[in-house]
């Protein structure tokens, strides 16, 4: 289907939230760039910028009390999945309102209330998580789905085998997001394994494999809401590869040119998510200038007062370092 | 511990312990390697397949990695899970999942998410099985913060230990010994748990303390009694869980008698036996009559050979031998 086929058949609502969602998190990351390189926050970030459409694309179509476990590049997921952006950015800051309370940083955030299991600082560890979560919904019997988004760097683990295996040979509600930005860390995927199509793999495990377009959210969309339209009738887990790109460095620091060309960064922008989406709403005449201006500004705004309420709670007390041990 | 009433094994305890909180909380379920149909390689769910059927007895290939990490996830999302690594050895295919993810998750989340999950494995020397399905890594989780570490000794205390331990909000490591599996002792049918942090006092004396756990216990009621009968009269208490530890008992004998001697079965770097000497030290310095002493493993990977493997591992007779010579130093000292 083409891609203004698709667009048509997707209400102007949900495509004025995707784009003002992507919009959120591509802000929320620059600024989180900003504190980090002015030294305001602590510890180590990766940014998400450059893949926002999957994180959106995927968990769109997701209920509040569906599950999703993410990666070491887990800000937008959390966004994504509906954790406010003043909580995420006050963890990154380590202050108590945070979402661990300034236990966990950017790699171990947790927020289950909004279904958001966590980020994670072990790549591939949370596919095997995923999975007995996705066990444990099938056997409450409830009609929950479990997404892992993981990537390229971890489909060559041993994790990734085992779990999804396992939730394919039980027939878990599960999908497996692999966000196939090309590079784990500085290695190309295509040196690290020879069979580069992720979504073969699945055939391997006999469950459905689809490769999309992570740029663009519609594609992203439609391919996640079949996969979790079929977990939720016990049809069975999906791995889903999506094609994508980080405009960034591995982490904030690596300026990201030593194992790539300019060019190609270059060229990954011009399918740049956001210009994107922006696009579809203004060629198919569901928005206007007028209106998107007026969208990025409530977007701004969200991201200036995330700012302001992280910045302004407080540390966590001294004291309380032995607290939830166990 | 009942002296009397029904006798039954180890292994059959932990069944019973198992049997009755999976009719209690029919959340529990229970993932591992022959555990299903064949009723495990020990023997250690025989019967609970017929009961409770596949959706709560996973039999799964060959993947400790996947399958304790889907254990911790699926705890994490509310479905109490025990995962049965069967040697405790092939925990180290998982350890990333238990260290990395389950024993940091409460901590980690502010404790809004709890990983109610039981990682059984069996340990330690038996028969011969040589370096790959022999070791006793216990001081490895218990050096882990969020991890509790429960080390059965009896049939008695398997059956309350891991009533407790089923019951327990966080991760707990059930580590049994796979040469207790077939010993045999009193257990009561009726539901009881052993609190974590309560120390057992194996036998009472008054002039010296032997700390010993799982299988060494034995050993140590074995020289205690041989002890007794020169003369000397040995205090015997077995922690049961090294995470938490029953510091005050064990503390408050040590006092009494001014003289400790542990026994693990570990090798003695870095170990829990070194962890108590360290512990006497702090709390009972002045009450210590001679130097303690850790009778452990020698450092080396587990021989093959059954004379190698006797010398690596402490026996009746090192434990006399080395408490002798301590009660020499004493009686040189006073």
């Amino acid at each position: 289907m083409s891609e203004r086929v698709l667009a048509e058949q997707l209400s102007r609502e949900l495509l004025f939230t995707h784009y003002k969602k992507i919009l959120e998190l591509r802000l929320f990351e620059l600024k989180v760039q900003e504190l980090y390189r002015n030294g305001r926050l602590p510890g180590f970030v990766h940014l998400y910028v450059g893949e926002e459409a999957v994180a959106v694309g995927v968990c769109s179509p997701l209920d509040s009390t569906d599950l999703v476990f993410s990666t070491h590049r887990g800000h937008g997921h959390a966004l994504a999945k509906g954790v406010p952006a003043g909580i995420v950015l006050a963890e990154l800051w380590g202050k108590v309102t945070g979402s661990s309370g300034g236990r966990g940083g950017s790699m171990h955030m947790y927020a289950p209330e909004y279904g958001f299991m966590g980020t994670n600082g072990i790549v591939g560890a949370p596919i095997p998580l995923a999975t007995g979560a996705a066990l444990s919904a099938k056997l409450r019997k409830k009609s929950e789905v479990v997404v892992c988004f993981f990537g390229d760097g971890a489909v060559n683990s041993g994790s990734f085998h085992e779990a999804v295996n396992l939730g394919a040979v039980w027939n878990l509600p599960a999908v497996y997001v692999c966000e196939n930005n090309l590079y784990a860390t500085e290695m190309a995927f295509w040196r690290a394994t020879k069979n580069t199509s992720v979504a073969s793999r699945a055939a391997a495990y006999a469950i459905p494999g689809v490769e999309v377009d992570g740029q663009d959210v519609v594609a992203v969309y439609e391919a996640a809401e079949a996969a979790i339209q079929r977990a939720r009738q016990d049809g069975g887990p999906t791995l889903i590869e999506c094609k994508t790109y980080r405009y960034v460095g591995h982490h904030e620091g690596d300026p990201g040119t030593d194992y790539r060309t300019r060019e190609e960064v270059r060229e990954w922008k011009q399918r740049d998510p956001v210009k994107l989406a922006r696009k579809r709403l203004l060629d198919s005449g569901m928005a206007d200038e007028n209106e998107l201006q007026m969208a990025d500004q409530e977007v701004e705004q969200l991201i200036e007062s995330a700012v302001e309420f992280a910045e302004k709670s407080p540390e966590p007390s001294a004291e309380s370092v032995k607290d939830h041990v166990f | 511990m009942p002296e009397q009433g029904r006798v039954i094994t180890y292994a059959d305890a932990g069944v019973e312990a198992l049997r009755d909180e999976m009719r209690r909380d029919e959340s529990i379920i229970y993932i591992g390697q022959g555990i299903g149909p064949r009723g495990g390689n020990f023997r250690q769910t025989r019967g609970l397949w017929q009961e409770f059927g596949d959706d709560r007895l996973r039999d799964t290939g060959i993947c400790e990695l996947g399958a304790t990490g889907a254990a911790i996830g699926a705890a994490m999302a509310g479905t109490r899970t025990v995962v049965d690594e069967v040697f405790l050895d092939f925990a180290l295919e998982a350890i990333t999942q238990i260290v990395q993810q389950a024993a940091n998750i409460s901590y980690m989340s502010n404790g809004k998410i709890k990983a109610p999950v039981v990682i059984r494995g069996a340990m330690g020397a038996v028969r011969n099985a040589g370096a790959h399905h022999s070791h006793t890594f216990y001081n490895w989780f218990a050096n882990t913060p969020g991890l509790k570490v429960a080390l059965p000794a009896t049939p008695y205390d398997l059956k309350g230990l891991f009533k407790t331990a089923l019951r327990d909000p966080g991760p707990v490591a059930v580590i049994e010994h796979k040469s207790l599996y077939n010993t045999k002792g009193v257990v009561p049918e009726e539901d009881y748990l052993i609190p974590f942090g309560e120390a057992r006092m194996v036998r009472e004396g008054k002039d010296l303390t032997i700390v010993a756990m799982s299988r060494m216990v034995d050993l140590a009621t074995k020289a205690a009694a041989a002890l007794a009968e020169q003369g000397v009269s040995a205090e015997v208490l077995d922690p049961r869980t090294i995470v938490p530890l029953d510091r005050q008992t064990i503390t408050a004998s040590i006092k009494k008698t001014g003289k400790l001697v542990v026994i693990d079965e570990s090798p003695s770097y870095c170990s829990f036996a070194g962890e108590l000497i360290a512990i006497a030290v702090e709390d009972c310095f002045d009450e210590l009559h001679v130097t303690p002493k850790r009778i452990c493993s020698l450092p080396v990977p587990n021989p093959f050979s059954p004379v190698l493997e006797n010398q690596m591992i402490p026996t009746v007779d090192r434990i006399l031998s080395e408490v002798n010579d301590m009660m020499k130093q004493s009686r040189r000292k006073h």
